[in-house]
Parts: C-alpha cells; sequence; structure tokens
C-alpha cells in the first residue's frame, strides 16, 4: 500500500522540485557555477548510459562520443529544421513550454537516432569479444567524428552555430533522473540479472539460456540511446556544436568516470561523474599544471583504488537509513 | 601507372613507421593483454628527444651520417628508460587489477605525457632540424624516393630484422614468447616475469622512439599532441594483423600506410583519418582475430 502510494507521490514530488529548481536556481547561483551544474547533469547521464554497457555488462565501449555527436548533431539539426518553426507558430502555449515539447522531440529524435547507430554498432561487432570490441567502438566514434567534419550541411570543421538554447536546468536533470532511474530498475529485473550475468561469465550465462547477444545489444542500444539524449542536451545548452568535442578524448573522460565510480555502481557513477566535471575547474587557476596533475591523479586512483570509489556498492537513501538494507541485488 | 606506383612508394614509407610503432602495441599486448594507449606519447616523445639530441650533437648545423645515427640511437635509449620508469611506476603496481582499471592507467600515462610534454615543450609546434640534407633518387617510371623515404625504409627494415632475430633466436626473446604464452609456467621455468615484462616495454619504447625521430626527419613539425592518432593508428594497425603477433603488426602496418595514402591521394586528404577505422572494422568481421591471428577457443 505504502509503496504504490510512493510510485505517484515520488515522480511527482521530483518534477516539483525540478520545476522549482529550475525557476530558483538561474537566479540565484551565479552563471559559471550554473554552467558547472549543467555540465554535471549531462555528464551524469553520460556516466550512467555508458556504465550500462561498460559497468553492467562488462563489455569494453569506448566510442560513446561517437553516440553523443549523433544525438547532438540529429536533435540539433532538428530543432532547427522542425522544432523552432514549431515553437514560433505555437501562440496560445507559454514560451517555457513549448520550448520544453520542441526539446523533448528532438532529445527523442536524437536519441533514437544513435540508438539506431549502437545497433548497427552493435549487431555485427558484439559478437566480437573484449578489446577487438573496444576497437570496434573507438573506430566508429572516429568515423562518426570524420564524417561529421566533411558534411557541409551540418557545418563541416566550422561547425555548427545558432542552436536555441532550450536545454534548462529541469530536462538535464529530468535526464539525469531518468537515466538513473531506468539504471536502477533494470539492476533490480530479470534483464539486468541477464547483464551481471553475461558480465561475470559470459559462457556460463549462455550455459545459463540467457541470449547474450541480443542482451548485449540491448544493453548497448540503451546506452547510445542515452548517449545520444546527453548529446541532444549538451547541443542546446551550449547551442554551438563542434566535432572536436566529440574527440576520443571525450569518450576516455566518459570511461574514467565510469571506472572511478566502480564498475556497475549507479551512484558511484554519479558520485564521479561530479568528481571529475569539478575537478579540472576547480583546477583551473594551476594553468598549465591543470591536465598534469588531473592525469596524475587518475592514475594514483587507478593504483591505490583499481575497483573504483565504490566497488559494485551502491549509497541509497534507504540504506542509509536502514530501512531496507544494502540493495544487494545491484552488485 | 606512375602516380600509382609513387603513391605506393609513399605507403609503405608511411606504413612502415606505424609498423615500428604497432609492434610495440603487439609486444606489450602479447605480453600483458594491455593496450599501452601511452604508445603513442612514446613516440612523440622520441622526436623531441630526437630534437634536443640533434642540439647536443650539432647535427642541425653540419649533418653527417654518423651524427644522425647518434641522434636515433640517442632517443631510442633514452626512451627505453622511460618506458621502464612508465612500466614500473604506472602499470606494474595494476597488473593484477581488473583489466580496465588497467587501461585507464594507460590513458592516464598518456594524458600525463602529453600535458606534461606541453609543459617541458611548449604547446606551439617545435621545428625538428634538418639532420639529413634532402636528395632525391629517381627510381624510373616517373617515381621518386627523397633520400629521407630511404633511410626510414632501411632504419626500419634494420630494426626489424633486429627484433625478429631478438625474438626468435636469444635466450631473452625465447623467454618472451614464454611469458605471452603463460607467466604462471614461465615462472615456473625460472624466468623472471617481472624483468621480462620491462625489457619489453624498453624495446617497444625504443621503437617508437626511433619512429618519431624517423617521422620528424621527413615532416619536421613536432608537437606535444602529434602522437594520439599515429598512436591509435598504429594500433589499429596492429591488431589488423592480429594483435600480439609480430609479422602481424608489420604487415598491418604496411596495409594501413598504403591505405591511408592511397585515400589521400584518390579520394581526399579529409577522409584520410577514417580509413584506417574503416579498414579495421572490415577486417575484423571478415577475420575478428585479425590477418594474422588464429582464433582462440575459449576454455570453460
Amino acid at each position: 500500500m505504502k509503496r504504490s502510494l510512493w510510485r505517484i507521490v515520488g515522480p511527482l514530488v521530483t518534477i516539483l522540485a525540478l520545476v522549482a529548481l529550475n525557476v530558483l536556481l538561474p537566479r540565484v547561483v551565479n552563471p559559471y557555477h550554473f554552467q558547472v551544474l549543467m555540465l554535471i547533469g549531462i555528464n551524469v547521464v553520460l556516466a550512467v548510459s555508458l556504465n550500462l554497457v561498460n559497468g553492467f555488462t562488462g563489455q569494453f565501449s569506448i566510442g560513446h562520443a561517437g553516440f553523443m555527436a549523433v544525438g547532438a548533431y540529429a536533435s540539433a539539426m532538428f530543432t532547427l529544421k522542425l522544432g523552432q518553426p514549431m515553437v514560433n507558430s505555437l501562440h496560445g502555449v507559454p514560451l517555457p513550454v513549448a520550448q520544453g515539447i520542441a526539446l523533448l522531440l528532438a532529445l527523442i529524435a536524437g536519441g533514437l537516432l544513435a540508438a539506431a547507430a549502437g545497433w548497427l554498432v552493435g549487431l555485427p561487432s558484439l559478437r566480437l569479444r573484449g578489446d577487438y570490441l573496444a576497437i570496434v567502438t573507438l573506430g566508429f566514434g572516429e568515423i562518426i567524428r570524420v564524417v561529421i567534419l566533411n558534411v557541409d550541411a551540418i557545418g563541416g570543421a566550422r561547425g555548427l552555430p545558432g542552436i536555441p538554447q532550450y536545454s534548462t536546468f529541469f530536462w538535464v536533470f529530468g535526464a539525469a533522473v531518468a537515466v538513473i532511474m531506468l539504471a536502477r530498475n533494470m539492476a533490480h529485473s530479470t534483464h539486468g540479472r541477464a547483464l551481471f550475468a553475461i558480465r561475470d561469465d559470459e559462457v556460463a550465462a549462455e550455459a545459463l539460456g540467457v541470449d547474450t547477444t541480443s542482451y548485449k545489444v540491448l544493453a548497448f542500444v540503451l546506452g547510445a540511446f542515452f548517449a545520444g539524449v546527453a548529446g541532444g542536451l549538451f547541443a542546446h545548452f551550449l547551442s554551438y556544436l563542434n566535432p572536436s568535442s566529440f574527440t576520443f578524448l571525450k569518450s576516455i573522460e566518459v570511461i574514467a568516470m565510469v571506472v572511478l565510480g566502480g564498475m556497475g555502481s549507479i551512484s558511484g557513477s554519479v558520485i564521479a561523474a561530479i568528481v571529475l566535471t569539478l575537478m579540472p575547474e576547480m583546477l583551473r587557476g594551476l594553468k598549465d599544471y591543470r591536465m598534469v596533475i588531473y592525469a596524475l591523479m587518475l592514475i594514483i586512483l587507478m593504483i591505490t583504488r583499481p575497483q573504483g570509489l565504490m566497488g559494485t556498492r551502491e549509497v541509497s537513501l534507504s540504506g542509509l537509513f536502514g530501512k531496507r538494507g544494502p540493495a544487494k541485488g545491484a552488485a | 601507372m606512375s602516380e600509382f606506383l609513387q603513391q605506393l612508394v609513399n605507403g609503405i614509407t608511411w606504413g612502415s613507421v606505424y609498423a615500428l610503432i604497432a609492434l610495440g602495441y603487439t609486444m606489450v599486448y602479447g605480453i600483458l593483454r594491455l593496450i599501452n594507449f601511452a604508445h603513442g606519447d612514446v613516440y612523440m616523445l622520441g622526436a623531441f628527444v630526437g630534437l634536443y639530441a640533434s642540439r647536443w650533437f650539432h647535427a642541425g648545423q653540419e649533418p653527417s651520417p654518423l651524427k644522425a645515427l647518434l641522434v636515433l640511437v640517442t632517443s631510442m635509449v633514452i626512451c627505453a628508460f622511460l618506458g621502464l620508469i612508465i612500466e614500473r611506476l604506472a602499470y606494474k603496481p595494476v597488473r593484477k587489477s581488473p583489466r580496465l582499471s588497467a587501461l585507464i592507467t594507460a590513458i592516464g600515462v598518456s594524458l600525463l605525457l602529453e600535458n606534461g610534454g606541453v609543459l617541458l615543450f611548449g604547446a606551439s609546434p617545435r621545428f625538428f632540424p634538418q639532420i639529413v640534407a634532402q636528395k632525391n633518387i629517381q627510381l624510373g617510371m616517373g617515381v621518386v624516393l627523397s633520400n629521407q623515404q630511404l633511410i626510414v625504409l632501411t632504419v626500419s627494415v634494420v630494426l626489424m630484422l633486429a627484433l625478429r632475430w631478438l625474438v626468435l633466436s636469444t635466450k631473452v626473446g625465447k623467454a618472451m614468447q614464454a611469458v605471452s604464452h603463460n607467466h604462471m609456467a614461465a615462472s615456473l621455468m625460472g624466468i623472471s616475469v617481472d624483468r621480462i615484462i620491462t625489457f619489453t616495454f624498453m624495446i617497444g619504447s625504443a621503437l617508437a622512439a626511433a619512429a618519431g625521430v624517423l617521422v620528424a626527419l621527413q615532416s619536421p613539425k613536432i608537437e606535444p599532441y602529434m602522437g594520439i592518432l599515429p598512436g591509435l593508428k598504429a594500433f589499429v594497425a596492429a591488431v589488423l594483423g592480429g594483435i600480439g603477433n609480430i609479422p602481424g603488426a608489420v604487415v598491418g602496418g604496411l596495409v594501413m600506410g598504403i591505405a591511408e595514402v592511397l585515400v589521400t591521394g584518390y579520394l581526399s586528404p579529409t577522409y584520410r583519418d577514417a580509413i584506417a577505422f574503416v579498414l579495421l572494422i572490415v577486417i575484423l568481421l571478415v577475420r575478428p582475430a585479425g590477418i594474422f591471428g588464429k582464433a582462440v577457443a575459449e576454455k570453460v
């Protein structure tokens, strides 16, 4: 009884809180801090979505920036061609709502295209194992970047300017909450257990009747979808896209978040996304030494805590308050 | 036809550089199952050490073959010791950790070398002195080979033959092969696995350094980020040939160099960076273990 009530109240409270913060934050926080906050939100979406592939399923994907790029460009083009005219033609609807709908549609479009790309890459290459998959995803990311560089209709090397700034706090953190909830529910479902089984021992999972290839493709497609959504949010936040934002280094950044947080730990990914977004910002005063220190910290963290900050454990409110005990299923 | 032959010559030259870098990747992978992302940066450091070495020996002002050789060897030796330091400080502590942690460590080392390079050498490109004066050699049928290309080819072939001799005919080489088969069994046979791993890193780094100097000879603009893309592509070359397989790395490198030059010449220079990866995906789909790789059945 209590839980079913919470099912209705929970999302409502979340949405209300997001709306309230959406109105409040830009007024209270200075623009620089607000920008960092938004980047944290986008990175949380990226890290948790990659965690579905790398952490849950144990597949090496190192081309996440490629999917992000697909989503970013697709959703930006969607808004420029369809969304913006739509917002301009809707007169009766309040502007934030009209822009929100346009953004939502663009994000879905971007996410779907990224998911399609994920399916296209995943289906043949997920039959490969381990490092080979890593290399194919790396190659895919680079190919996407080079193709974008060469297509003039989406700006090529000059970049794509003039994307309307529809990404607000509500949408960025709404997406973050959505991907976290999805990952959490997945971890506790049959499908999630199938993914964990594949990660722990692929041969054993297959022997127990898990259709490994289609589950791997599922994780891959879901990860790509949310990477595309994150790309869309990124595009509508910065209002300018350039292929150089989606290099191999961006993929690495996201992987670092997943590994640092602990493979398969959702809260770990969230914490690591926050830490790794803040760290370069905090080190900004050190100028040239910034990236050197960042690299050193990465190496030292990996040497001292190779399982990541959280391992496979989760931080959960109910765990903290001792209502249900630690969520073992997420391990 | 003569244009095609010319492209082929250029491709083979460029490919032999990839092959040298790919050898380091393939040897380290064969022994540790680690993708050493920092390898491309060792290649960059090789070029920079070469730059400083040619200043010490005044090789730019009064070029002589002996000095050029001295520059090459200095760079190789210094980078070999750099490889030793990297392996001991960064990779050895994570050897028993999950493989993705080791991968992130490698990426960390790569970022460290690149940004450390920016600190030490500055972010703007530097010019490598002309330690060999350029001369063109006519090969007939309109094909031209510069003496720098000739040097690149000769040095690569010599180094590859030396490596082949080292791996196949010396005690250390046999130990390397043993370690790549099975660490445990090798150590039971009295091989110091740690030492062999370090040695492999040193050899790989020396080869990458040689590649760095050879490239700087041809295209003298060097900068701290120059190693990223050639590093990735050389790795792809190693996978192409079958990773862990030494002749495979050489063939993969050559295929890659030729493909790149042909794409640049006949298609569009902007697609040059993509062809490597397209080639990779095609090969992996047809022959998942690479050209020379053996498909290994998984034991349960």
